[in-house]
């Protein structure tokens, strides 16, 4: 019995996988530019994911030497259990224990914004809401009985599903259909500062994983501008010489 | 230094055949003067052969073909290796090129009739080339070690359980285990790295070199050769260094163009060259919910995903590729090129091609009842050519002789 609750345990996130629960997702609109936005995001991440999820191919200088956060503060503030700058940015975590007690290890998360894609890791993390019919005592829109807790409730609050008629208010804030649990306690203005507040965190958490799942993109745009100038020089000239060659075959 | 560089060459020369083969593949070799822009494609076939054996090279030198290092191995080389990431993206982006390239440079064959007398052993060679390519391109997309790469191999090396008898052991076989494993993984990288690309090179040779023996058709599919000279040479034809060697110099450049800004701005092509579930390391715990091939197989998975039976669909699949093997004999008429041949044989290459890409785009949605009844209704038009042009020919090898065919090329 125990068994086969753990096999269903296992298997029903797994069936949420390919899915975003039907959800429509929200654009993230991160920016890459933006070094302030990487750098709180790295931030974020290494003080609330860290502790499950690591950063197995990406390294801590590289991340440093990137984001233009300077060796010391790198060393103080951002690496808690690493030695070395040069270190991959791994948890100490194991994954056994961690199948114990979450049903699935937490993945790796270098890559994860290229296989899932920022919109659906930023709807993902915004969606979080409470469902007593859990055991964990929280569900999510997009990915349907994760066995993620909602690590980052002291940023959002919580969120419960919205009653009918102010579902439309809920929707565009935070996830669709959504509220959050102490609304009524708020103001106006004191809610659209926590809604907003929490979204530019979830948006600089995305976009420090867009740039974590490839740390060269933005180089390689600009090499990829003088690359394809060298072409159409190259293209040029091939063109010019073409011609002359030509000259006497029409 | 001139009389210095004229004596080395004669050196070699008395002892290999430098100069003759020089000329005979390149100075003295006569091509058409009338090539067009379909005629690109056969140089840059060979330009994307080039940078996929010098990007792979320098791959094999960082990854590790072991399913424990595979996924990460490539992450090493997307990171800390020196250029690494452009070198793999590179690799990524030709692989899918190749089969841009390839594709319409087949579509150039069928258009132009190049696979007619005397050119049959050249389109053949082709064909096996399109053939390797095709188990290279899948044996290449197991070592990154994903989930596409893990579960697409496990349907795909699947099929072979479908033939009656001998179906499970030889897919066991293949795989070296009962499922995709690293026995798997190990043999597809000895398989893509050494024997693949012999075969392909040996091949890609002898495609040239029976090119070069009867000479090249043109876009009017007349033979140069008839009309000569009192010099001997083909009044239409050109040398092909210089004339050719430049001209495809401006392709080069303008593929250059288009494929530095794939592997610069877009290496993932929206998916499609680089698919997002592939991030995901390889897990055979987990299968993903849609499963879809690379690209450029879709236009065969939707053929085999077609049938209701796995056996029927996999010899549907298989005589999809055998069909254009035997092109040469199906298609009897003697008029070569598409300009001179009649609006039924143009409407049949028409629907042909326009099955070939809605198949392909059918091979990467969920096979739904409905896009499954219109796979099965673009099958029947992909296959539809080939015998439209069989019976037609059966019934009179002269059928589609309708617009005179002049004596020299038109422009």
């Amino acid at each position: 019995m125990k068994r086969l609750i753990l096999v269903f345990i296992l298997v029903l996130p797994i069936t949420a996988l390919a899915s975003s629960g039907g959800v429509d997702l929200q654009t993230a609109n991160n920016n890459l530019h933006d070094k302030k936005s990487l750098q709180r995001g790295a931030g974020l991440f290494v003080n609330y994911c860290m502790g499950c999820h690591s950063l197995q191919y990406m390294r801590y200088q590289r991340m440093g030497d990137d984001l233009g956060i300077p060796t010391e503060v790198l060393e103080k503030n951002l690496m808690f259990s690493a030695e070395k700058v040069g270190e991959l940015m791994t948890i100490s975590m194991k994954k056994a224990d961690a199948e114990k007690w979450f049903g699935v290890a937490p993945p790796d998360l270098s890559v994860i914004a290229r296989a899932r894609g920022v919109d659906w890791l930023y709807t993902y993390l915004l969606s979080f809401y409470l469902d007593s019919k859990r055991a964990i005592g929280i569900n999510n829109q997009v990915f349907k009985d994760v066995g993620m807790p909602h690590v980052l409730w002291k940023l959002q609050g919580w969120q419960v599903p919205a009653p009918e008629e102010a579902s439309a208010e809920g929707h565009g804030h935070q996830g669709a259909g959504l509220v959050l649990k102490n609304r009524a306690q708020m103001d106006e203005k004191k809610h659209h500062e926590s809604v907003n507040g929490y979204r530019r965190d979830v948006r600089d958490l995305v976009n420090f994983l867009a740039y974590v799942g490839e740390p060269m993109q933005l180089e390689r745009r600009v090499i990829g501008k003088w690359v394809i100038f060298f072409l159409v020089i190259f293209l040029i000239v091939a063109y010019a010489l073409k011609k002359e060659y030509w000259r006497d075959i029409h | 230094m001139k009389a210095l560089l004229t004596a080395g060459l004669e050196w070699i020369d008395a002892r290999f055949p430098l100069t003759k083969m020089w000329n005979e593949h390149l100075a003295q070799y006569y091509a058409p003067k009338n090539f067009n822009f379909w005629y690109y494609f056969g140089s840059l076939a060979l330009l994307v052969l080039v940078i996929q054996i010098v990007t792979g090279i320098f791959l094999t030198m960082n990854y590790k073909p072991d399913s424990a290092l595979a996924f990460a191995s490539v992450e090493y080389i997307m990171r800390d290796v020196e250029w690494g990431w452009l070198i793999r993206y590179m690799h990524s982006t030709g692989a899918s090129f190749f089969f841009i390239v390839v594709y319409l440079h087949i579509l150039r064959g069928m258009m132009y009739g190049s696979y007619k007398k005397p050119r049959e052993l050249i389109w053949i060679f082709g064909m096996f080339i399109y053939f390797c390519l095709m188990a290279e391109a899948f044996m290449g997309y197991l070592l990154p070690w994903g989930q596409m790469s893990y579960w697409g191999a496990q349907v795909i090396i699947s099929l072979f359980s479908a033939i009656p008898a001998i179906g499970e052991d030889l897919s066991t076989w293949i795989r070296g285990d009962y499922v995709i494993a690293d026995a798997t993984l190990n043999r597809f990288f000895a398989l893509h790295v050494v024997a693949v690309p012999v075969a392909l090179l040996g091949l890609v040779v002898m495609h040239i070199i029976a090119l070069h023996e009867v000479g090249s058709n043109n876009p009017d599919g007349v033979e140069i050769k008839k009309v000569k000279g009192p010099d001997g040479k083909p009044l239409d034809g050109i040398p092909f260094h210089p004339y050719y060697t430049v001209k495809d110099i401006v392709g080069v450049a303008v593929f250059g163009i288009i494929f530095s800004f794939v592997v610069f701005f877009t290496p993932e092509m929206g998916g499609y060259f680089l698919e997002p579930p592939n991030f995901v390391p390889a897990d055979p715990m987990k299968t993903p919910a849609h499963i879809a091939p690379v690209w450029y197989f879709t236009p065969f998975y939707a053929m085999l995903r077609a049938v209701p039976s796995k056996l029927g669909g996999v010899i549907v699949m298989g005589l999809a590729i055998f069909v254009l093997f035997i092109l040469p004999w199906i298609d009897r008429t003697p008029i070569k090129s598409v300009r001179y041949r009649g609006l039924l044989f143009k409407f049949a290459l028409f629907i042909f091609i326009i099955s070939f890409i809605i198949l392909s785009w059918l091979g990467t949605q969920p096979a739904t009842q409905t896009l499954t009844r219109l796979a099965q209704v673009f099958t029947i038009l992909y296959f539809g050519y080939f015998v439209f042009l069989g019976v037609m020919s059966f019934i009179s090898p002269n059928w589609d002789n309708v617009k005179p065919v002049p004596e020299r090329v038109t422009s």
